[in-house]
């Protein structure tokens, strides 16, 4: 009798739940993250959560392989079918922006003021997105190579010089105790070679446009800055310190099983070189002349433009930007947290803790990738050119030719001026 | 001429109908959308109206132009010399960078040079990698054709025998060709892998270790050689079956025949096989020859077009602008040349192998 009670009494709550469930409005979003369990896992407790606190609105998911997310995106834009939420990686935000696909933000400014510029996804002025986490890079050795090499320790106050690196990088390849002196990963095609090797590029002076006035590539990807990095990129890979093809399997192992002296390298890969060696160090990007610099910029959620229910889906992001939500994913996913106050919530982020450096890396360090909505096809002319030029091509006839490219684009699309 | 299949034939078109209705949809239909499109400036994200450009995406792509330039010499008409020794030319970059008396060749690069009196002269092209797309393709086309072609022939000629276990035979040279070419493409990445590639390792095996580590597909020089056998081996078993099908077709009383008169091995394949296959051949030859200029998941997995553009080809090229540089009319504008392209060489294919009277 007792557990017919029970079974009673689940039924009548779980009518009584249905009920209240149903007069929630339903928001749909989409989530480029299918494929990753464990991200998927976070993502539903806190929809979970949001749908519980508070009686209005209701969060449904769709979450899509992140190889065909983008893809998905255009063409629900293209249908009309887009969901109330989506999420965006940062550098396409202003293309989609401008391409009417999302509307601007309403976020309660306390939860942003003390941000990390990165996250923050604005565009023509307006905030279209915003982040939980953000990314950054680091060259990743050991203390212990250090040492060995008599280099000295470079910090985010005092980076190397390109000298230094480059006597670094000398005396890590005639050790010959190392494969290659560095791990570039070259093996990441894709978006990799922008993010992480334009920030190179900016720091020799040079960029993929002229960000005053976001119209020409001339002079920024081909001026004098420009050709320096391209001499010192290719002369990376034809002196032998790096390799322009790399099996991606020595992308993921070899800086652990020591073929490498040095990996520049994000930091998610971060937890697994500190399980490799006890005396891993995330040191700063050397500056080139023109300041340290790492691609900032990760994934952000934003609101279609077609949405019917704003009002829900800036609650939903409001709820999201918490510190704890924040905090949920840097645990979770080894991500950086996109305020310091939820950094403290966390035991490898926190002040003292093993991956803080990357907060700070990300926070004095981080450059955004050019905010244009022609930076999609900036970002594959730029992958191209600097593939090119590690396998050999000629340097000024190579930027010429991205410049060319990057500037009929703009052309051919009038300049991408907002609408 | 009315024959059978333009009179009256219910049954026919029904039966034909569910696939000609999705052809027309998802293969007519879109071909000729990309035509319109090619003419215009259609972006695959924007916001802009799409607008008329007449001809401009074609001239883009296929814009041409040649240049001569003679050594530099000093003010007393002596050469001057570079770093090697060599005549000095002036740079060729200050002549198609927006120099005003060059108008017909601003933005152009050098697709190749060659020596002539005492400068260079220099062919060049508006849109370099597509030119070198245009050029990889046909070279794919004319080694794959024949050489998938032929292998195919003796494979079908050595699984065409009575003999126990056949089937394991035919099973096993046919079995690539039913696994996923994206499948078959990354395991091949890791056969041509520069370190630890079977590849390497089988010639390091035979060789005793005298012969150097070679990096196949991140080699400018090798990459289109790798993807060439690679893709000779996957579709060979396609093509023996085709053949295979042919010759059973042929009699075996011509062969009865032929071993009463005396007729050598050679013989017989020569004045019965070969005879008896020749519409099979002509099956083959275009069939390969449009998978052929249609390369692109081989590409798209292994190399990227890269090292150097070594590995660009026409449909990846056409891909990669239409959908990963947003440029709708230019990919489209592409598909229309490789269309004219495969058209010719199909006219000029069937008119070399008509019925001769």
């Amino acid at each position: 009798m007792k557990s017919f009670n029970t079974l009673a009494g689940a039924m009548l709550a779980s009518t009584l739940f249905a009920g209240a469930a149903l007069a929630q409005t339903e928001l749909t979003m989409w989530y480029h993250g299918a494929g990753n369990d464990n991200e998927m896992k976070l993502v539903n407790e806190m929809l979970d959560e949001f749908n519980a606190s508070q009686p209005d609105w209701k969060v449904v998911i769709t979450a899509f392989p992140q190889a065909a997310y983008n893809d998905s995106v255009v063409a629900g834009a293209l249908a009309g079918t887009l969901p109330d939420i989506i999420d965006i990686d940062g550098p396409i935000l202003p293309n989609w922006a401008w391409s009417g696909y999302i509307q601007p933000l309403k976020i309660d400014e306390s939860l942003i003021k003390d941000y990390l510029p990165g996250p923050k996804g604005v565009w023509n002025g307006k905030l279209y997105g915003i982040g939980m986490w953000d990314a950054a890079i680091s060259l990743v050795t050991r203390q212990s190579y250090l040492d060995e090499l008599k280099l000295r320790k470079p910090t985010l106050d005092q980076p190397w010089t390109a000298d230094e690196f480059q006597a670094a990088l000398d005396a890590a390849k005639n050790s010959g105790k190392f494969e290659y002196a560095l791990d570039l990963g070259t093996a990441w095609t894709g978006e990799w070679y922008p993010y992480a090797f334009s920030p190179l590029l900016q720091s020799f002076g040079g960029d993929l446009i002229d960000r005053t006035t976001y119209s020409t590539a001339e002079g920024a990807l081909n001026g004098d800055a420009a050709m320096a990095w391209g001499k010192w990129w290719q002369h990376l890979f034809t002196d032998g310190y790096a390799q322009a093809t790399q099996d991606p399997a020595e992308r993921d192992s070899g800086f652990a099983t020591g073929k490498y002296a040095f990996s520049w390298n994000g930091n998610w890969a971060a937890l697994g070189a500190l399980k490799a060696f006890d005396d891993v160090l995330f040191l700063p990007a050397p500056n080139f002349g023109a300041g340290s610099k790492i691609g900032a910029a990760s994934w952000q959620l934003s609101i279609s433009a077609s949405s019917k229910h704003p009002d829900g889906a800036n609650a939903f992001i409001n709820f999201a930007l918490q510190p704890k939500n924040l905090a949920r994913f840097s645990k979770g996913l080894g991500l950086i947290p996109a305020t310091a106050a939820a950094a403290e919530l966390t035991d490898n982020y926190k002040v003292g803790g093993p991956l803080n450096v990357f907060f700070d890396l990300s926070n004095r360090q981080g450059v955004l990738r050019p905010v244009t909505p022609g930076y999609p096809v900036m970002a594959k002319i730029f992958e191209k050119a600097a593939s090119d030029i590690a396998h050999g091509a000629d340097v000024a006839a190579t930027l010429d030719a991205a410049v060319d490219e990057i500037n009929a684009d703009i052309e051919k699309n009038k300049g991408y001026a907002a609408q | 001429m009315a024959s059978k299949f333009t009179r009256s034939n219910g049954t026919g078109w029904l039966m034909a109908g569910p696939a000609a209705f999705l052809i027309f949809c998802f293969v007519i239909l879109p071909f000729i959308a990309a035509i319109g499109l090619s003419f215009t400036n259609q972006r695959l994200v924007s916001p802009n109206p799409t607008e008329f450009t007449g001809l401009a995406n074609y001239s883009q792509l296929l814009g041409m132009g040649m240049l001569h330039l003679d050594p530099v010499k000093d003010d007393a008409g002596n050469l001057v010399l570079d770093d090697a020794g060599q005549p000095k030319l002036p740079e060729l970059r200050s002549f198609t960078r927006h120099n005003k008396d060059y108008p017909g060749i601003d933005g152009m690069r050098e697709l190749f040079s060659f020596a002539s009196g005492e400068g260079r002269t220099y062919v060049l092209a508006r849109d370099v990698v597509f030119m070198k797309a245009i050029l990889n393709t046909f070279i794919f086309v004319i080694v794959v054709a024949p050489l998938q072609g032929g292998l195919a022939l003796c494979l079908a000629l050595l699984i065409n025998q009575r003999l126990r276990g056949i089937n394991v035979f035919r099973a096993i040279y046919f079995m690539p060709v039913v696994v996923s070419i994206v499948v078959v493409s990354l395991l091949w990445r890791f056969i041509y892998d520069g370190q630890s590639g079977l590849l390497n390792n089988l010639l390091g095996a035979l060789s005793f270790g005298t012969l150097p580590r070679i990096d196949w597909l991140g080699n400018a020089s090798t990459a289109l050689g790798a993807i060439i056998a690679m893709s000779v081996w996957q579709a060979v078993g396609f093509h023996m079956v085709i053949w295979l099908s042919g010759l059973q077709t042929i009699s075996p009383t011509l062969y009865e025949a032929a071993a009463i008169e005396g007729a050598s091995k050679w013989q017989t394949f020569r004045y019965i096989t070969w005879p008896g296959l020749r519409n099979t051949a002509v099956l083959v030859l275009v069939v390969i020859t449009m998978q052929a200029f249609g390369l692109f998941s081989q590409i798209d997995v292994m190399t990227k077009g890269g090292p150097l553009d070594s590995t660009q080809t026409i449909v990846f090229q056409a891909i990669q602008r239409g959908y990963g540089k947003q440029d709708i009319s230019g990919g489209s504008a592409i598909s229309v040349i490789l269309f004219v392209i495969v058209l010719s060489v199909s006219l000029i294919q069937r008119w070399l192998t008509r019925e001769k009277v």
